[in-house]
């Protein structure tokens, strides 16, 4: 059979084994995973995958709810595109599974009127899909306490965007809310209601916060953080009853330990938020007869793998031994055993590290090990300053030597340390009270940790992983490791640990990791950029001689002439900077294997007028050059000589055309879809935009080459979020994306910002674009920039959204300035006698033509003649 | 001293040439990269980069790499020093390096020097 690519949807008949079927009932984050891991292991090769997804939206970021607030649902989103890349495997969200029967392998599924559109054509879609797998993944459900009121209008839980988006139209009417329950999930919900605007009150019938993973004296310190931020914290009670009519008015609250008819307070709210623990979702094991945990949860074996081979269960609704675990590591774990266990791997789960680190309310707290000093003979140490809200407690083994868990509030920077030496049983130094004491007064955190230690919890990453990703497979920064290893992609925590180890590993084999730009420079580009600013300096001669050695290279005078371009708005031909070009810049064109240029006119947005179309087709016709559109929407013409650019350009600058700067390192293109003055489904006009902004930056010279894109509604036409900065069309105005490209290594951008203003979205991506020509290094795309920031797009929001660094009117000041100084270089050089000097072929030939090109015709264009090769070693 | 003036082609008014930069010129119908160094020096290679075949070496960054004074090709960046025309990154390329000369003022540019002759 010939090979066509597809043979894998081919129904195989010449001997082959058959394609198995794997169907995953629910896709939240552990379901995404084991999918994951399934193309990434070659599960796929061999079968096929359904997923069936409950939510109207593909998996995401469900421990980061509270996010959505400012970021919008996309950016949750594990999933962005909703589909996997992987023709092997289909997702079918809006899907209910009804019904598993495990004697004919079929699950039933309902996909709800709203979801195939006419309702009464299509009362609720009934299908049946075959299985010779089943993986039940749907996860658990918010318990709610059987509290009288508890149906009241304004009653919530907390689990999905769809209950968020529901509390946030509640609380457009209300002025206060109560979240009853004070563990992690309740302090989460009380972040929303109070991001929601409302009076927030936290509900706990423990004596503390965080009663599963706190003492009571961390539990006080977070007290105070949290009462510092408004919430009002009432502990050791219980709730009588939800009071009102139909609606919400309050909530009845009684002290724990107290009789019924003892004496009763009312908090006054329109909102109340359940949020006192989850239950397992196992209804679906329980009605086809497998066997539940006595607390509930699919009852699974070290495989995960239930009393009936074809049926597993991962996540928050498996109880592997009879336990269930309500964290998304355990989860993952499980995901990655099943596949393990279908493609007869060794992998077994038999208990997870259940240790924690958040920020809750804006206050780091963590939990790790044997945090409550269980073990017998335990010891604990403890730091505590309540002037800055830290507590710190170490608990270690009798004779001192173990540490066995802890508690962090305040200032958790220690715990990817500690974590790992809970779970390594590496030996305690001989001070250990140094590791909680703060930054400054110790020694530090640097210990040797062993290699079998894991470093990354939530995707069981070991120190080894990391050092072997190193050493054997190239990676010199974080980002490099978390794209390897996936060590710190998950919640982050480990992050500043990897670094850590990455740095470790570098100074023991004496690898200096330099970020030096090239042997002239020992500074990295963000460090010349703020040198050049500070000094002044405008000439690449100053700089060298005071920063760096010898006469530059092709390297580091770019470098430069990008760096006083972005600071300066001087041409970049001046007699300062015209040497430093590469040639691209230094003909203001895009050089050819020939040696001849490309021109690209700016066709802002894509929109041009039939008349200036004309004239670049008689130019092109004209100058006989091989004419191409780009995906850039607009036009490259090829084959120019170097010679004959000033005169094509003369012709296109006197129709109205400038330069494209397709030859920079700087904005390229803000490409459009034509929105919503034509298009019928548009609900903006992403053309204006996508004009103003590609008039806003450009000539901007950046470490990297630029592009933007606007989609006039969320079909994404433009294809926006391939760009460098994406901008999306929103009912409400606009939604900014930053940090996708395409090219070798594609990235998505990111949601930076949602529903903004047109002059919002100015702003910010005015101190965007100018963080990133500040702070990037040569030649680093957004994507990559963003990635290797401390803190990734978390920081560019801060810096860009929040101005942390209070850094936000210098950056638009910046950008003012170079807008205002903008002129056409092309035009510019025209004008100038000294610049226009360079374009000729021979200095004392002018007239003669270079003859070594030559062009051949093809389709009807020119097309370059390979100039013959010398011989290598012979001089020509 | 009658051959050496016939050999000799007068390209252009050395200030013509920027300080770490360079032009091409028609030298005996060969093209001929002119460059001048940091230290007003005066080099002249072939201008066909070896690696692309392009005309284009006159067109590159002039710089140095230790002690060399190079100039690296605009198409595949690769370094020649700008004494020998020896290429710095691939031990077996060369490109042909001229003699060159600056007579009041003007620079001229004689013939291919033999491999390994410094200016």
């Amino acid at each position: 059979m010939r090979a066509t690519g597809w043979e894998h949807v081919v129904p195989t008949v010449l001997g082959m084994t058959k394609r198995q079927r794997i169907v995953v009932v629910g896709h939240g984050m552990v379901g995404h995973r084991f999918v994951q891991a399934a193309i990434e292991r070659g599960l796929a090769e061999t079968h096929d995958i359904v997923v069936l997804g409950e939510e109207p939206r593909a998996a995401y970021d469900r421990v980061a709810l509270t996010s959505w607030f400012g970021s919008g649902p996309d950016a949750l989103s594990l999933l962005p595109g909703g589909e996997y890349d992987d023709p092997r495997v289909r997702l079918v969200l809006d899907s209910v599974v009804t019904e598993v029967d495990r004697a004919a392998r079929t699950v039933t599924v309902v996909s709800p009127p709203s979801a195939v559109g006419d309702l009464l054509a299509h009362p609720g879609a009934v299908t049946v899909h075959d299985y010779d797998v089943l993986v039940l993944a749907t996860g658990a459900a918010p318990f709610v306490p059987p509290v009288e009121g508890r149906g009241k209008d304004g009653c919530f839980v907390y689990r999905t965007i769809e209950d968020l988006e529901a509390i946030r139209a509640a609380s457009e009417a209300a002025t206060s809310g109560v979240v009853i329950g004070g563990g992690l999930l309740g302090l989460e919900a009380a972040n929303a209601l109070v991001q929601l605007g409302l009076d927030t009150h936290v509900v706990e019938m423990a004596p503390r916060l965080m009663p599963v993973q706190l003492d009571d004296a961390a539990g006080s310190t977070l007290v105070r953080h949290v009462e510092r931020l408004g919430v009002t914290v009432h502990t050791g009670v219980v709730t009588e009853e939800v009071e009102g009519g139909s609606s919400v008015t309050g909530l009845r609250l009684r002290q724990a330990g107290t009789e019924e008819g003892a004496p009763t307070e009312v908090v006054d709210a329109q909102v109340v938020v359940f949020s006192a623990g989850i239950r397992p979702r196992d209804a679906l094991a329980r009605e086809c007869d497998l066997e539940v945990a006595p607390r509930g949860g699919v009852l699974v074996d070290e495989q995960c793998r239930t009393a009936d081979p074809h049926v597993f269960a991962i996540g928050e609704c498996a109880a592997p031994g009879g336990t269930m675990y309500g964290l998304v590591a355990p989860g993952y774990a499980m995901a990655e055993v099943v596949v393990d266990a279908l493609l007869d791997g060794p992998g077994t789960f038999t208990g997870a590290d259940m240790s924690t680190k958040l920020k809750l309310l804006g206050v780091d707290v963590a939990s790790f090990g044997d945090a409550f000093a269980a073990t017998d003979g335990a010891l604990e140490l403890t730091y505590a300053d309540a002037v800055a809200g830290v507590y710190k407690k170490l608990v270690v083994s009798e004779d001192g030597t173990r540490l066995l868990g802890g508690i962090l509030v305040g200032d958790a920077s220690a715990y990817g340390v500690l974590r790992p030496m809970v779970s390594s049983g590496l030996a305690l130094p001989d001070n250990p009270e140094q590791l909680i004491l703060p930054v400054g007064t110790g020694p530090g955190l640097q210990l040797g940790m062993p290699d079998e230690a894991q470093v990354c919890s939530c995707n069981d990453v070991t120190k080894a992983d990391i050092l072997h990703a190193v050493a054997e497979q190239g990676c010199e920064s974080v980002a490099d490791v978390k794209q390897c290893t996936r060590a710190g992609s998950t919640c982050g925590s480990c992050v500043a640990t990897v670094k850590n180890i990455i740095e470790d590993h570098f100074a023991s084999v004496g690898k200096v990791v330099d970020k030096g730009l090239c042997e002239h420079f020992r500074l990295t580009r963000q460090e010349l950029f703020d040198v050049v600013a500070v000094h002044g300096y405008r000439r690449f001669d100053d700089i060298v001689a005071a920063h760096g050695t010898g006469r530059g290279c092709d390297v580091c005078k770019p470098a430069i002439a990008s760096i006083l371009a972005s600071q300066t708005s001087t041409h970049i031909l001046a007699p300062a900077t015209a040497e430093l070009q590469d040639t691209n810049d230094a003909y203001l064109a895009n050089i050819q294997r020939n040696g001849t240029y490309s021109v690209v006119p700016r066709i802002p947005g894509g929109e041009i007028t039939p008349d200036k179309l004309i004239v670049i087709g008689e130019v092109a016709r004209d100058y006989g050059l091989y004419t191409k559109i780009t995906g850039g929407q607009r036009i490259d013409l090829f084959g120019a000589r170097m010679e004959q650019l000033p005169a094509i350009w003369r012709r296109l600058v006197d129709a109205g055309f400038e330069s494209g700067h397709a030859y920079g390192k700087s904005l390229r293109t803000v490409k459009s879809c034509v929105g919503s003055t034509w298009c019928r489904f548009g609900v903006q006009d992403s053309v204006g935009l996508a004009i103003a902004l590609e008039l806003r930056y450009r000539g901007l010279r950046s470490p990297h080459k630029l592009k933007g894109g606007v989609s006039g509604c969320a079909r994404e036409c433009a294809e926006a979020r391939g760009k460098d900065f994406g901008v999306i069309a929103t009912e409400k105005g606009w939604n900014l994306y930053v940090g996708g490209n395409g090219g070798a290594t594609p990235a998505h951008a990111r949601l930076l910002a949602g529903d903004l203003s047109t002059a919002d979205l100015v702003s910010y991506l005015d101190r965007f674009l100018m963080y990133y020509v500040r702070t990037a290094d040569r030649l680093q795309r957004t994507s990559t920039w963003i990635e290797q920031l401390d803190g990734g797009l978390d920081r560019v929001r801060e810096v860009v959204v929040d101005d942390s660094l209070g850094l936000g009117a210098e950056l638009e000041a910046e950008m003012a300035r170079h807008v205002g100084g903008y002129e056409d270089e092309w035009r510019a050089t025209l004008e100038d006698p000294a610049k226009l000097a360079r374009f000729v072929s021979f200095v004392n030939a002018p007239d003669t033509p270079d003859p070594s090109i030559a062009f051949t015709t093809e389709r009807e264009q020119i097309q370059p003649i390979a100039p013959a090769l010398i011989p290598v070693g012979a001089p020509a | 001293m009658s051959t050496v003036a016939i050999s000799l082609t007068p390209v252009c008014a050395v200030d013509t040439i920027p300080i770490e930069g360079g032009v091409a010129a028609l030298v005996a119908g060969s093209a001929v990269a002119v460059f001048r160094s940091f230290d007003g020096s005066v080099f002249a290679l072939s201008n066909v980069d070896p690696f692309s075949g392009a005309s284009v070496l006159s067109r590159g960054i002039v710089g140095s790499r230790g002690d060399v004074p190079v100039v690296s090709s605009p198409m595949y960046k690769q370094a020649f020093d700008l004494r020998t025309g020896a290429c710095l990154d691939d031990a077996a390329v060369r490109v042909a390096s001229y003699d060159v000369a600056v007579v009041d003022g003007v620079v001229h540019v004689g013939s291919i020097r033999p491999a390994g002759e410094d200016a």
